[in-house]
């Protein structure tokens, strides 16, 4: 039971990851990656259950947050070219 | 019992796999940007709740079930902030919605614009 959702999850994934090879613009791809990692966390928290290890929870919650970090901050190096320092961005040519 | 919440469970898990996948077949065959984020809200809203319900069943009153409700949780927090800046940029950057014109019109003058109506 948990393999076949597994599968269908790992199906979904596959489909996303092409959306994000062939997205005309660069906000599909950042929508497509930010889908996939949702559906990571899913499948890491599916799996710790196919092998009786729920330990992998811990790592789907860490996946979680990072997948949100990671969206925001590929959005924001696509906009300003560069990360951090957000209050002196306006200043330097 | 046990019987009634592992079906229960086993229903849940593959519904929600198949709202996942459409979610995965929406994002493909979506024809613009902003008609894709609504298959990517499917797959952040009903395919986790669905998922993680049916792993909570499975794991009963554990540890196990806490650290499921605190994903349920963070997704249902992060996502739409995801989904609001993405859309925000794109519009902010410049991206036109997708129009649906008439294939007959596009036809007619096919000038290579697609978004001009054929009046006038």
């Amino acid at each position: 039971m948990f393999e076949s959702a597994a599968l269908l999850l790992v199906v979904a994934m596959a489909l996303a990851l092409w959306r994000a090879t062939r997205g005309p613009t660069i906000y599909d791809r950042i929508l497509a990656v930010n889908a996939h990692g949702t559906m990571t966390v899913l499948l890491i928290a599916v799996l710790g259950f196919v092998t009786r290890r729920p330990d992998f929870l811990d790592l789907a919650l860490l996946y979680a947050l990072i997948n949100f970090i990671g969206t925001l901050a590929a959005l924001k190096f696509f906009k300003y070219g560069r990360l951090g320092d957000g209050e002196r961005m306006g200043d330097e040519p | 019992m046990s019987l009634a919440i592992d079906i229960l469970s086993w229903m849940l898990l593959i519904g929600g796999g198949l709202v996942v996948v459409a979610g995965g077949i929406g994002l493909l065959r979506m024809p613009d940007f902003y008609t894709r984020l609504h298959p990517a809200g499917v797959v952040d809203t009903l395919g986790v709740a669905a998922i993680v319900a049916g792993l909570m069943l499975q794991a009963g009153l554990t540890q196990v079930t806490i650290k499921l409700g605190l994903i349920l949780v963070f997704i249902f927090f992060t996502s739409p902030t995801a989904t609001h800046a993405l859309a925000h940029a794109a519009r902010v950057g410049g991206l036109k919605p997708w129009r649906n014109v008439d294939p007959r019109a596009q036809h007619r003058n096919d000038d290579g614009d697609g978004d001009k109506e054929t009046g006038a």
